[in-house]
């Protein structure tokens, strides 16, 4: 495969395949069609596929999500595209309600084989409607898949895993991920499975999205001072993967996770509970966190990038981590 | 299509005999959970599932044990899912709120008010795209719903896809406790909905020949293209809305004026008068209910339970480990 | 002892007598609820792995609640006893063993004894590689013990050159007290064997020696000492402590501690003395602001110092954290003394014993100075070794030029 694809263009390649491959699959979301898609994900797919297959919606996320898992249970395989993550909030009852809980409730009967795709967030000064990192409520939920590409390879190979899959599967593209470029390798990849982004023996940054880049760079930084950090990309939020995060800490005794999330009761919290309890006799310091400050993300530059987990944070709790401390506030402290 | 009366009453009888030994069966601790029974609104779906082909799909509220039953949902295996049992319709999962069977494409049993329309939407969709031809998907809710968005965006997407759904409202009058006048600001249900552009219409909920009526005009028109179509019936539960409802909200008198319209009794006069049944029949057609929900009951009992082994089944299609 | 608020300024918490201090146990209580202390009074004498140290107290006040059980070992910044306005009539039976009883108790089942605090992973190391973490002062975080620190306690060499250790091997008495010396001496031997293990480890040690010519020196004490009584009299380590803490007044980048990946110069030259005690162990009382002290003064101190820990009798105000630590052991026949620093100081100063060996001055073999009257007409000299070993965290090649230059021992103030 060439080098330099998009984020964006292996996702829209995704698609396209899909859609090729399968006449079953559509998608279906506001501004997909005409507009292209607000990240523009789906531009050109309109005229390729036409209007029934790359199908417009009204602002109602709660009837077209709906409409989705009522396709899916039909035979189609929809994918579903909502605008952020923010407005999927309006569409909780069908996802939480209703997709994860078919199968369940009826016996085992129904499979619900939809995808969502949905962008979440900061660092584009969309302020607190549209910049939120919230996958981690989805990844609560039994019956869901939570996704989060963090390269252009997974962006281009999530999707059809995600297709194939016979339950719901939540995409979660990372808007600062779109221009990114990378190679999308061969495929196919898997839906489960965390992938260590590069190998250390000091300590096991564990990061997911957007902040997987910041992770890497942040690993980078530290290489010069002579420390070996491990990078893992949980890729997959639900299932976690939760071996090969005990497999890394066994290693390297030390972790720290980093989550665009804020830190209360979120996937921070989660991942180093997991590590804790697989792996509290390896650990030579606590599992620190590093997340988001606990405030609605500002619009203004500085106060967003303020409000993130940036390079120099994660160096900075990754060196308190290195020496036995703990990481304190999410290791963002604001007063 | 043509309606077999002999076949609602008969309908209606065995929603009726289902529905009462169930609160007895609460009573009794054999059913537990929220129970929600169906007495006085049986014509509703007496008359409008033997009009559903078996290649449509329909999905109903958590007030469905008589619209299962009518669907062909067999009473033993519905009565062991109220049970708990594993032999239920839902393997013990749903009980009596979710009812489901994927063989009927009977999609539930759904328990929030509103939930479920978007749903239809969907399967109409995709009927549509795969170009399953007269196929519609009936979806059963009550007015209490048509406050909620879901209502609005679900009905607003059939409309605008021109999709072949046939929207059933069950007007009781009482969502849980509030009435409709102090829920809705236009009480006019269908006048509400016509406001997105398709047929709507109300009924006599408590007249089968009335539903059946309107049922077979909506279904012709859906079945040929014509988009959705909205259908109030107007109804009344006899009973409050769940067990453990004290009724406070309506008056004694009002639920006794209503009861004097009992839907199975008017129907059944109304059928002997016109020499379609006799009071032999219409006797038969309860002792054949009582025997077929007794034999529910018996086998319900003898179910087994669902092994605690098998607690993590069916959350995703993954073998859990 | 159910938690209860405790006002700060009514509390007086176990000190650090030191770094490496971090825990401690009161073997006895000095002072009773109802008395009147004032500042500076010996309220207990607290064992700790290098010594029992008299602790003073830094408040006045009247003892209201003795909040430590005799013999119970805690951490440092343990509330130890709570002070009242005045004499309250009447307290609770405060928890207050006496020594003796504390005596009889085998120590392995006093309560409260408690491992520092250590890592997960680092407490599994340590069962591994059979250390026992109770003898550990851990680079992390409130001292804990991290692996990195039990590794290097497995891994460290025994420090012969700032620790001797006895070379017989000494059974533990069975009865209380003797168990608690054996305990003790042991423990302080693990202590130093970590702190050193430490030091060798995080501190990259640079290494100097001079060899000095001790004949002026020598000279001018025993002119000094001609007139004194013996008591009175002045002995070299008194001139060399006086030299060192001059040498460090004047090369500040010398005095002081690296914390935190930064030196910080201490605002006085507080010397610690390497104090070796007879069963065995080191311990380094501190003689405060050294460079204002006159040499007569530094000669009592040390003479105190000496005592007091030879008989285990400390105070607490000297065992505080020196700015530079001076060995001299020489005195044990040592011809040099390589040292370990101290962390975290940054320079460590030795002396070797004086040693009458050939000497060149100004070129020439065998030159005599006149003035000199006692020492053999030959070309012999009295010589001394003098090593300062640095941390290059704070002190590299230039420093050293510029500080090392020349000692200047030859004339101690007095």
């Amino acid at each position: 495969m060439r080098e330099g694809t998009t984020y964006r263009e292996a996702m829209r390649l995704a698609i396209r395949e899909a859609m090729i491959a399968d006449e079953r699959v559509f998608v279906m979301g506001e501004d997909v069609a005409d507009y292209g898609g607000t990240y523009a994900v789906t531009m050109g797919l309109l005229e390729e596929f036409g209007p029934e297959r790359i199908r417009n919606t009204p602002l109602s996320e709660s009837g077209f999500v709906g409409a989705g898992i009522g396709a899916a249970l039909g035979g189609m395989r929809p994918i579903v595209e909502i605008m952020t993550v923010n407005f999927s909030l309006l569409a909780l009852d069908q996802i939480v309600n209703t997709a994860s809980t078919l199968r369940h409730m009826s016996g085992g009967q129904f499979s619900v084989p939809l995808v969502i795709r949905m962008t979440t967030g900061a660092g584009r000064q969309l302020a607190a409607q549209h910049s939120h990192s919230l996958e981690c409520w989805f990844a609560h939920v039994p019956g869901l898949k939570v996704v989060a590409p963090a390269t252009v390879e997974d962006a281009r190979w999530m999707l059809p895993a995600a297709l194939a899959d016979p339950d719901p599967v939540i995409i979660f593209e990372h808007s600062g991920l779109y221009p990114m470029t990378g190679s999308m390798g061969e495929g196919p990849v898997d839906l489960v499975s965390a992938a260590v982004r590069r190998a250390g023996s000091d300590l096991t940054l564990v990061a997911s999205a957007g902040m997987v880049p910041k992770a890497l760079a942040a690993a980078d930084q530290l290489e010069m001072e002579g420390l070996s950090i491990e990078v893992i990309d949980l890729r997959s939020l639900r299932p976690l993967d939760r071996s090969a995060l005990q497999r890394s800490v066994e290693r390297t005794h030390r972790a720290l996770v980093v989550d665009e999330g804020w830190r209360s009761v979120g996937l921070s919290a989660e991942v180093a509970a997991s590590i804790t309890e697989s792996c509290f006799y390896h650990l030579d310091a606590p599992v620190g966190r590093l997340a988001s400050a606990e405030v609605p993300i500002p619009y203004a530059k500085h106060l967003e990038e303020a409000a993130i987990p940036q390079v120099d944070d994660i160096v900075a709790a990754a060196r308190m981590v290195l020496g036995g401390g703990m990481v304190r506030d999410g290791g963002i402290v604001h007063a | 299509m043509t309606v077999d009366r002999r076949q609602v009453l008969d309908n209606m009888i065995r929603i009726r005999v289902f529905e009462e030994r169930c609160a007895e069966l609460y009573g009794q601790s054999k059913i537990r959970g929220f129970l929600h029974l169906y007495i006085g609104e049986e014509a509703i779906a007496a008359a409008i599932l033997p009009q559903l082909r078996s290649t449509d799909a329909f999905l109903g509220t958590y007030r469905e044990h008589g619209h299962a039953l009518i669907r062909g949902v067999p009473a033993g295996s519905i009565m062991a899912e109220m049970f708990g049992k594993a032999t239920g319709c839902s393997g013990g999962r749903g009980g009596s709120m979710h009812l489901f069977d994927a063989s009927r494409r009977f999609y539930g049993g759904n328990a929030i008010v509103g939930g479920h329309l978007p749903l239809a939407v969907g399967l109409a969709l995709a009927d549509t795209m795969a170009n399953r031809s007269e196929v519609v998907t009936a979806c059963f809710f009550g007015e209490g719903a048509m406050a909620e968005g879901e209502f609005h965006e679900s009905i607003n997407l059939a409309a605008l896809w021109n999709l072949p759904v046939l929207f059933c409202c069950e007007n009781n009058r009482y969502a849980m406790g509030t009435s409709l006048a102090s829920s809705e600001s236009q009480t006019d249900l269908a006048l509400k909905a016509s406001a997105y552009g398709l047929p709507a219409w109300t009924v006599d909920g408590m007249d089968p020949d009335a539903v059946a009526a309107a049922t077979a005009k909506a279904l012709t028109s859906i079945r040929g293209g014509g988009g959705p179509v909205f259908l109030e019936c107007k109804t009344y539960r006899f009973r409050p809305h769940s067990m453990f409802d004290p009724d406070l909200y309506r008056p004694a008198e009002e639920v006794e004026e209503w009861k004097q319209r009992d839907p199975i009794t008017a129907f059944a006069e109304r059928l002997t008068l016109e020499g379609v049944v006799d009071a032999d029949v219409v006797d038969a057609m309860w002792d054949a209910a009582r025997d077929e929900v007794e034999r529910a009951v018996v086998e319900a009992e003898a179910a087994p339970f669902e092994s605690i082994d098998r607690l993590l089944d069916h959350v995703t299609t993954q073998v859990r480990s | 002892m159910p938690d209860r608020e405790l006002d700060r300024h009514d509390v007086f918490a176990l000190p650090s007598l030191g770094a490496d201090m971090d825990f401690g146990s009161v073997i006895e209580w000095r002072v009773a609820p109802g008395d009147t202390v004032n500042r500076g009074d010996v309220v207990a004498v607290v064992e700790t792995e290098k010594a029992d140290i008299d602790v003073e107290i830094w408040q006045d006040g009247t003892v209201a609640e003795l909040l430590l059980e005799v013999g119970r070992e805690v951490p440092v910044g343990t509330p130890m006893l709570r002070l009242g306005a005045k004499a309250p009539e009447s307290v609770s039976t405060p928890p207050v063993q006496t020594p003796a009883a504390t005596a009889s108790a085998p120590p392995g089942e006093q309560a409260g004894i408690e491992a520092p605090l250590a890592s997960p992973f680092a407490r599994a190391r340590a069962v591994e590689l059979g250390i026992d973490l109770r003898g550990l002062s851990g680079t992390g975080p409130g001292g804990a013990v991290l692996v990195a620190d039990v590794e290097a306690a497995a891994a460290a060499p025994t420090s012969e050159a700032i620790a001797p250790a006895s070379t017989t091997s000494r059974r533990p008495e069975i009865s209380g007290d003797g168990v608690r010396s054996a305990k003790r001496a042991e423990g302080m031997r693990r202590a130093i064997a970590e702190r050193m293990a430490l030091a060798n480890r995080d501190i990259p040690h640079y290494q100097l020696d001079v060899d000095v010519d001790l004949g002026p020196m020598l000279d001018a004490l025993e002119r000094h000492n001609a007139s004194l009584p013996i008591g009175e009299r002045l002995l070299p380590a008194a001139m060399f402590l006086a030299a060192a803490a001059s040498a460090a007044a004047a090369h500040p980048e010398c005095n002081g501690t690296w914390i935190d990946g930064g030196f910080v110069a201490a605002p006085s030259v507080d010397l610690a003395v390497a104090i070796s005690l007879r069963k065995g162990g080191l311990v380094t009382p501190v003689i405060t602001a050294a460079d204002t002290r006159s040499t007569t003064e530094i000669m009592a101190l040390l003479k105190e110092l000496v005592t007091a820990a030879r008989s285990g009798s400390l105070k607490s105000s000297w065992m505080v954290d020196g700015s530079l630590t001076v060995t001299n052991l020489g005195d044990n026949g040592a011809d040099r003394v390589h040292g370990v620093v101290f962390p975290p100081q940054v320079a460590l100063v030795g002396f070797g014993r004086i040693k009458s060996r050939p000497w060149a001055v100004d070129g020439v073999v065998a030159i005599r100075p006149s003035s000199v009257r006692h020492w053999p007409p030959t070309i012999v000299r009295p010589m001394a070794w003098l090593a300062v070993a640095f941390s290059t965290h704070s002190l590299d090649d230039s420093n050293n030029r510029r500080s090392h230059d020349r000692p200047r021992i030859d004339h101690a103030h007095d």
